[in-house]
């Protein structure tokens, strides 16, 4: 036979008791925790040492920082002379000097459309959206390109560097999602008609490397369309990028509407919502949700594969430090070159990649 | 039948006849006939995998049937997306897992349908929902998402959110099957206000006090057949199929 048990009194809360902090106690806890640890740890931070030492003493303690031209580099370091010589043509070019404002313009546009969307705090979203994505190409085709109110023309061959890096990039990442979307619809289709058609499309796309798409692009897409059409080597490359990157979108796009519960669809549908309401208000903003870091991954090597329009004769960052390269003035300075290019790349796709970080965090709703 | 608020309008709210549906070799319902008049009030109950919840679904065209015809307020079911989404109107529906919208909140749940599908205005639209909210009692978690209430009060937004399209007739799809159990009670309560007020009511449930209370008619199905279609007093009392009779002894006998 079992005993009542009975409990009146109440136990008040308490805080959990608090952890050893400090310091000693965190590296105690972290790094020194038993005899493998401890030589793991030792021989960690001596290979980080080992390795980061030689670096840091090139690239800054014996860099050579100022000067023209290469006789300033003599202490043996990095000579980013080499860097600062070259570097309005790094960013802009061969977009004459006297109208490079006209670029500089467009970035700051840019930085300001980027902002006022990216930061929670400034109001008027729909506005800047509405902005960002119908007046500002607009404004900057006609800013970069030029032809309008009496500003010359500069044509795309001498469009370069970061500034057509920049162009390719959010270019392709603007008309890429889009379409991705579309295509991933289409792919879950009910109609066969639309359902093949994305599947072969998607399929086409995602079997080609970039580089063929490239030069069918650059070389074969003249031989179908008119000869009166003289279509712009930019315009082309622009409409490989976006339609091969939009493959590999719409594949990210299914996934994450694969991860919606059939429910949301249903419960949608019993409030007489239709497909496209469905879809725009229901699947999709929490399909894109998910979908943030896939989305930004692709954006990430949208990015970086903008530098493969070098083998179809457009000058982006990396082909035009390579240029520099060449120039017998600077011969030998090839690490400092791309050490550079690797630079720029990574403070564009690392600032990609914490924004995509912070708006995950933003969007929880706690589900 | 108690038929106070039953309107003027003497079509019946939903009729079945020779309802057939297969899920691939499957036939999961057969041969259905159902009329339920306005201000009805019919549960639904039967073993699992008896074809009751598909029944419902078929009702605001979830499911798709392949023999027969359904008549939903006197508009017949066809194909046509717009016929569909016409008779939806008409139909609100809750489901068993809530399926509310987790990346908005409970207000932009209730509002967003009569915003987008009925086009209302904004405001017009809240006032709406908070109508509705504080009937099912849980107007203070207005601004809360769906992730931040208890399963109970998930399934009150749900319920306010279909009343907020004004419905003529209610589908409830084992509503409170997924609820602890502390947590039924409060969404019952509510289900029985609403039949109080004369909503007409299809629940596929197995709360049989529910059933007691407010059903018109009790309706046993097993094997995608309607077996057996009572008051609930005698049903309860003197199931006349075997079926039935085995039935009520597993979910009443202990």
């Amino acid at each position: 036979m079992s005993k009542l048990t009975l409990n009146t009194t109440p136990v008040d809360a308490r805080p959990a008791p608090k952890r050893s902090i400090g310091a000693i106690a965190w590296l105690r806890a972290n790094l020194f925790q038993g005899p493998i640890n401890s030589v793991l740890s030792l021989l960690a931070i001596w290979a980080l040492i080992a390795g980061l030492t030689p670096l840091i003493q090139w690239a800054i303690i014996d860099a050579d920082w100022i000067g023209t031209s290469r006789e300033a580099c003599s202490s043996g370091g990095a000579c980013w002379v080499f860097i600062s010589a070259r570097f309005e043509q790094f960013i802009y070019g061969f977009y004459p000097s006297e109208l490079r404002w006209r670029v500089d313009l467009t970035f700051v546009l840019f930085a300001v459309m980027i902002a006022w969307l990216a930061l929670p705090r400034l109001p008027a979203k729909k506005l800047a959206a509405v902005l960002t994505l119908a007046v500002f190409p607009i404004v900057a085709f006609y800013l970069l390109h030029g032809g309008l109110f009496g500003m010359p023309t500069v044509p795309t061959h001498r469009w370069g560097g970061l500034m057509l890096t920049l162009v390719l990039a959010v270019v392709g990442i603007v008309a890429a999602l889009p379409i991705g979307i579309v295509l991933a619809l289409g792919r879950q289709s009910k109609m066969p008609i639309v359902k093949s058609i994305s599947v072969v499309f998607i399929e086409f796309w995602r079997g080609v490397p970039l580089i063929t798409v490239l030069f069918m692009a650059s070389v074969m897409l003249p031989l179908f369309v008119p000869t009166e059409v003289d279509m712009d080597k930019l315009v082309r490359a622009l409409i490989g990028i976006t339609l091969f990157q939009s493959a590999y979108m719409a594949e990210v796009v299914r996934g994450g509407l694969q991860a919606i519960p059939k429910g949301q669809e249903e419960a949608a549908a019993a409030l007489g919502m239709g497909y496209w309401k469905r879809m725009g208000l229901i699947v999709l903003p929490q399909a894109l949700k998910m979908m943030i870091p896939g989305i930004v991954n692709t954006f990430i090597a949208l990015f970086k594969d903008t530098s493969l329009v070098l083998i179809i004769g457009l000058f982006d960052l990396l082909a035009i430090v390579q240029a520099a390269l060449a120039d017998a003035d600077w011969l030998g300075y090839s690490i400092e070159g791309y050490v550079f290019v690797a630079f720029v790349f990574w403070i564009f796709c690392f600032g990609m990649s914490r924004y995509s970080q912070y708006l995950e965090r933003k969007l929880h709703t706690g589900h | 039948m108690t038929s106070q608020t039953a309107k003027a309008d003497d079509t019946p709210m939903i009729e079945m006849r020779g309802l057939n549906k297969w899920y691939g070799d499957f036939h999961v319902l057969r041969d259905i006939d159902l009329t339920v008049q306005r201000g009805e009030r019919i549960v639904i109950c039967g073993p699992s995998g008896s074809g009751k919840s598909t029944l419902i679904r078929c009702i605001n065209h979830l499911e798709e049937h392949q023999q027969g015809e359904i008549v939903v307020g006197g508009i017949p079911m066809t194909q046509d997306v717009k016929r569909i989404e016409q008779i939806r109107h008409h139909v609100g529906m809750v489901f068993q897992h809530f399926n509310l919208f987790p990346h908005l909140s409970v207000l932009e749940n209730c509002s967003l349908a009569p915003i987008w599908v009925q086009k209302k205005p904004r405001r017009e639209a809240e006032e709406l929902a908070m109508k509705y909210l504080e009937r099912v009692r849980i107007a203070e978690q207005a601004h809360k998402f769906p992730g931040q209430l208890s399963g109970g009060q998930q399934q009150r937004v749900a319920i306010a959110r279909s009343l907020c399209m004004h419905p003529e007739v209610m589908l409830f799809d084992e509503p409170t099957s997924a609820l602890d159990p502390e947590m039924i009670k409060e969404v019952l309560d509510v289900m029985v206000e609403l039949a109080e007020e004369g909503m007409t009511m299809l629940c596929v449930t197995h709360e049989m006090g529910f059933a007691k209370t407010v059903a018109d008619r009790v309706i046993f199905m097993d094997q995608g057949q309607i077996i057996e279609e009572n008051a609930p007093e005698p049903f309860f009392n003197d199931p006349q199929s075997e079926r039935t009779q085995l039935f009520l002894s597993q979910i009443l006998g202990h």
